[in-house]
């Protein structure tokens, strides 16, 4: 063996580089392993009836004919689940909040199109289908809420008998004097804006298996879950189970983005059949169901304002958000979630002292809104950077100016945003400034002059904003949760044959984090990256763990992975010197070897292994004692977290006959901390402003008058392709690090945060000859071209 | 219920019969059937395209064919472009490329990517977006994936 002797070679800084990801081989292949794929031996198949009214009370349900059905196993009704799972409700202990129990299957009344009323168990899903259709079920129509402000007045029909009022929450936030600064100003901007409804669609579908053991009195749940760990703990309490007897596994997962952070009414009822039939159960949603009823996103209408002075500073500003949050509180984040971060981010990443701010969050008869990429801050930058731009205008300032202007600087952190938020240092103004040089930003104003010039809807869009990500014990990550959201484990584990494993409480739905935190301890331990096996998205790995959400996965995973390994490092040290007959700070890693600096002393963390625990007498009682054996556990908290900060720029082009917008240059410009993986981060930028593309001009889930949804297939929702995409430039600003372990800063949402905004800014830009704003989104061509017909009306 | 038929379809080289119901997707019978879980449904009503497969040469949903229409029919899925150890080509620009993150549209793209690379010449970038259309991505926003499939393209064309 060749005595390593170069530090720099011997431990690589995998931490950085561009690592080809471990998850690929299979994925390409078709050899990974989705919920879907799952196979049982005895295993059953089940359905469900939907209801097709927004708001009904059930005066009965006849399933005699389904259960004649040859093949057909069993039917539950919402009495027969409630019978065999403990109610459970989405609780919260801040103010003014209002949880409501979520019936797995309804009970008495449906409160949305698409919850789920009747389960049916067959031998096949072609069979169980046939069987959904011969259930006969008697509504009597009640009256529907879908419209929020209607739904919010005191004498509004109640949708929940035990509740004071439809308005689940409300919150106010103040700081400063904001009429006064309204009064003193030199310009003032603002309306109504209205964020749609929009839904996830990963294009894998919820899933399910349930796999009750009788004998060892036991459940498996393999469900698409980003959080392994909060499912388990509920259903914990829903069946009367201890965790260990609950093993909850999030396999390969086929996108989240949010959608799959809530439980499930499916995965209760597949819970309960499975344990009440002694069989694995198996549920797989078709498309419609998911449209219907995988958490729904945003759907906000936010009246606010903007004071400036005449130099551009923001004097003060005023949001009163109502958030229409559907039918329930959603478990675990409550109703809370979406709306009320769309008043503690509305100051972004600006100089604000004055800031007055109300949201509540109100129930109607829609499908339940969770969290989803961005939860909250895609509008939150869509109002603060639309009222910028229209302040901008008041005072004839370019866009890019205003921003620089009001963006805290580099010795103004921490900064104490109005809202309360804490920033830590990020690099506002550098994301500014390195986004308009990389668009060329003075260049393309000059070509927007020419091209209106000849008549042309030209537009250029820019928006900044600031997350919190990684958020620790400080904040929860929804007020007052009584789930712990601030911390992660990871066990790091050499065993006898030598092998590395991480394990972890977070899940990985497509993010590569089986290749990022391998990079982390490897990195950490001195191992080869192909050596560490990581473990995610299986609750019996640790003892305690929620999942992947809110652009945690590198900060909690990597800080948590950082300190488990650096651990077993210390025991590896220490064996080492027993073993190489040197002082422990002789002792270096790397490669997976361990050596005696200087020396040709080395042996392989291999070997070092199997004198510990398989050679007896080659490391002493007393030692073997001190170390019991290479492994360990940590748990993480970044406390606060950090901030992840970007600038956003883009041009779009309006087609005067099709009001088509088409997007011809895009940059982001991000501090996202130390990148673990800069080619995996580029994709997560990609993919995010794709989603936000989505959102800004395409993506709306439509109810009519009576609640029905109209966008149930994806030929109604309309998601971004190929051709909708642009090729875009993606820059990761590494400025100062923050101070979470490892250095990392969240950057899973960033994309959809400011896509929205910068688009939507682009848009009025083009169309500002003409007045127009855009205050409500997505920017379809029919929107826009209603917005045009009626200014030249005016 | 009604009466089942007897087909006879080549998938990947080998040759299946079996008696279906003349209800039965296609996609189905290569998932459930014939236990081929590469190939994914993803919205089953033709227009997410991860169910893509190869039909006589051609790029199909398997969603939106009966197992019966595919009767005396050369079918080629994801399984057939190499395996986990061996990865073909395509799949090995789809590594190179980070083409993929959640991996579930993955099938259907290289699908419809073995298709377009087999049959056009996909001089631009706006040819490969324009083939890949039919096929969506959640989570890659396409630009990585178009990289890879003008890889594979440059890779096929040195040939």
């Amino acid at each position: 063996m060749n005595p390593p002797d170069d530090i720099d070679l011997t431990r690589p800084q995998f931490v950085g580089t561009k690592v080809a990801r471990r998850e690929d081989p299979r994925l390409l292949s078709g050899a990974g392993n989705y919920v879907a794929d799952i196979k049982r031996h005895g295993m059953v198949h089940m359905a469900f009836r939907r209801s097709d009214h927004a708001h009904a009370a059930i005066r009965g349900i006849d399933a005699e004919k389904a259960l004649a059905l040859p093949g057909v196993m069993a039917v539950y009704t919402g009495e027969d689940i409630a019978a065999m799972a403990n109610p459970y409700r989405a609780t919260s202990r801040m103010k003014n909040y209002q949880a409501t129990f979520i019936p797995p299957l309804a009970v008495g009344k449906v409160r949305y199109v698409g919850e789920a009323v009747v389960a049916i168990v067959a031998e096949s899903r072609y069979v169980a289908e046939d069987a959904l259709a011969l259930v006969e079920i008697d509504y009597e129509p009640l009256a529907v809420l879908v419209d929020p402000e209607e739904s919010l007045k005191p004498d509004a029909l109640k949708l929940h008998d035990d509740l004071d009022s439809n308005i689940l929450a409300e919150r106010e936030f103040a700081r400063g004097e904001v009429d006064e600064a309204f009064e003193n100003a030199a310009a003032t901007a603002g309306g109504k804006f209205h964020f749609t409804r929009t839904t996830p669609v990963t294009i894998e579908a919820r899933a399910a298996v349930a796999e009750y053991d009788k004998g060892a009195r036991s459940l498996t749940l393999h469900c698409t879950t980003q959080i392994p760990g909060i499912v388990r703990d509920k259903l914990s309490e829903i069946f009367d189970l201890p965790g260990p007897r609950i093993r909850v596994l999030a396999p390969d997962v086929g996108g989240g983005f949010g959608g799959k952070t809530s439980l499930y009414s499916e995965e209760i009822v597949a819970c309960a059949v499975s344990r009440a039939l002694g069989k694995p159960v198996k549920w797989v949603s078709d498309r419609m169901e998911d449209l219907m009823t995988t958490g729904h996103a945003f759907d906000e209408v936010v009246y606010a304002d903007i004071a400036v002075a005449e130099d551009g500073a923001i004097l003060g500003l005023k949001a009163d958000v109502i958030g229409d949050v559907g039918a329930y509180s959603i478990y675990p984040w409550t109703a809370t979630i979406e709306p009320v971060q769309v008043v503690s981010f509305m100051p972004g990443p600006y100089r604000i002292e004055n800031y007055a701010a109300r949201v509540r969050s109100v129930a109607t008869n829609k499908t339940l809104t969770g969290a989803y990429r961005g939860v909250g801050r895609p509008i939150s930058v869509f109002v603060m950077d639309r009222l910028l731009d229209m302040a901008a205008r008041r005072i004839d300032m370019d866009p890019a100016e205003i921003r620089r202007r009001n963006l805290v600087n580099d010795d103004e952190f921490p900064y104490k945003a109005a809202s309360g938020l804490v920033w830590d240092k990020s690099a506002f103004q550098a994301c500014l400034r390195e986004a308009a040089d990389g668009i060329g930003y003075d260049d393309l104003r000059r070509e927007q002059e020419a091209a209106r010039a000849e008549g042309r809807w030209v537009g250029i869009g820019v928006a900044s904003y600031a997350e919190l990500t990684g958020v620790g014990s400080r904040i929860a990550v929804a007020p007052g949760m009584p789930i712990n959201t601030g911390t992660e484990t990871c066990n790091v584990a050499i065993d006898s044959t030598g092998a590395v494993t991480a394990s972890f409480g977070l899940a990985s739905q497509g993010q590569g984090m089986e290749t990022t935190l391998a990079q982390v301890v490897a990195q950490e331990l001195g191992v080869k990256v192909e050596d560490v096996d990581v473990i995610l998205g299986d609750t019996s790995a640790v003892s305690h763990g929620t999942g992947t959400y809110a652009s945690r996965g590198a900060v909690f995973g990597g800080g948590a992975g950082t300190l488990a390994a650096k651990a077993v490092r210390e025991k590896i040290v220490r064996v080492a010197g027993h073993l190489l007959e040197a002082a422990e700070e002789d002792i270096e890693t790397g490669d997976g070897n361990v050596w005696v600096k200087g020396t040709d002393r080395t042996m392989t963390v291999r070997d070092l292994a199997r004198a510990l625990y398989s050679d007896m007498g080659r490391v002493p009682k007393d030692m073997r004692d001190e170390i019991d054996n290479l492994e360990a556990t940590k748990v993480y908290d970044p406390f606060f977290g950090t901030t992840t900060a970007a600038t956003h720029m883009c041009l779009v082009e309006i087609d005067p006959e099709t009001y088509k917008v088409e997007i011809g240059k895009y940059i982001v410009v991000e501090d996202c901390g130390r990148v673990i993986n800069p080619m995996i981060a580029d994709g997560q930028a990609h993919g995010g402003v794709a989603q936000g593309i989505g959102v800004a001009l395409m993506e709306e889930v439509i109810h009519d008058d009576s609640g029905q949804v109209l966008t149930a297939s994806l030929v109604d929702y309309v998601v971004p392709s190929a051709v909708e995409v642009p090729s875009m430039d993606v820059v990761h600003v590494e400025a100062e690090l923050p101070g979470t372990v490892g250095g990392f800063r969240g950057l899973g949402e960033g994309g959809t945060i400011g896509a929205p905004a910068c688009i939507a800014n682009a848009i009025s830009d083009a169309l500002s000859p003409l007045g127009i704003e855009i205050m409500e989104i997505p920017a379809t061509p029919e929107r826009i071209f209603r917005l045009v017909e009626s200014a030249r009306d005016a | 219920m009604t009466d089942r038929i007897s087909i006879s379809v080549t998938v990947n080289g080998a040759t299946h019969t079996a008696d279906v119901e003349p209800r039965l997707l296609l996609a189905d019978f290569i998932r459930e059937n014939l236990d081929l879980t590469g190939t994914h449904v993803g919205c089953e009503h033709g227009i997410c395209g991860a169910c893509t497969i190869l039909m006589n040469g051609d790029s199909v949903r398997s969603c939106l064919t009966l197992a019966v229409q595919a009767d005396g029919a050369e079918i080629e899925t994801v399984e057939n472009l190499g395996d986990a150890e061996n990865l073909g080509p395509l799949q090995q620009a789809f590594r190179e490329h980070h083409a993929l993150q959640c991996g579930f549209c993955t099938p259907g793209m290289l699908m419809t990517a073995t298709d377009m690379l087999r049959k056009y010449p996909l001089e631009t970038d706006e040819d490969i977006r324009d083939g890949l259309s039919g096929n969506i991505c959640r989570c890659t926003g396409y630009q990585h994936i178009v990289d890879a499939v003008r890889a594979a393209r440059d890779e096929r064309d040195a040939k």
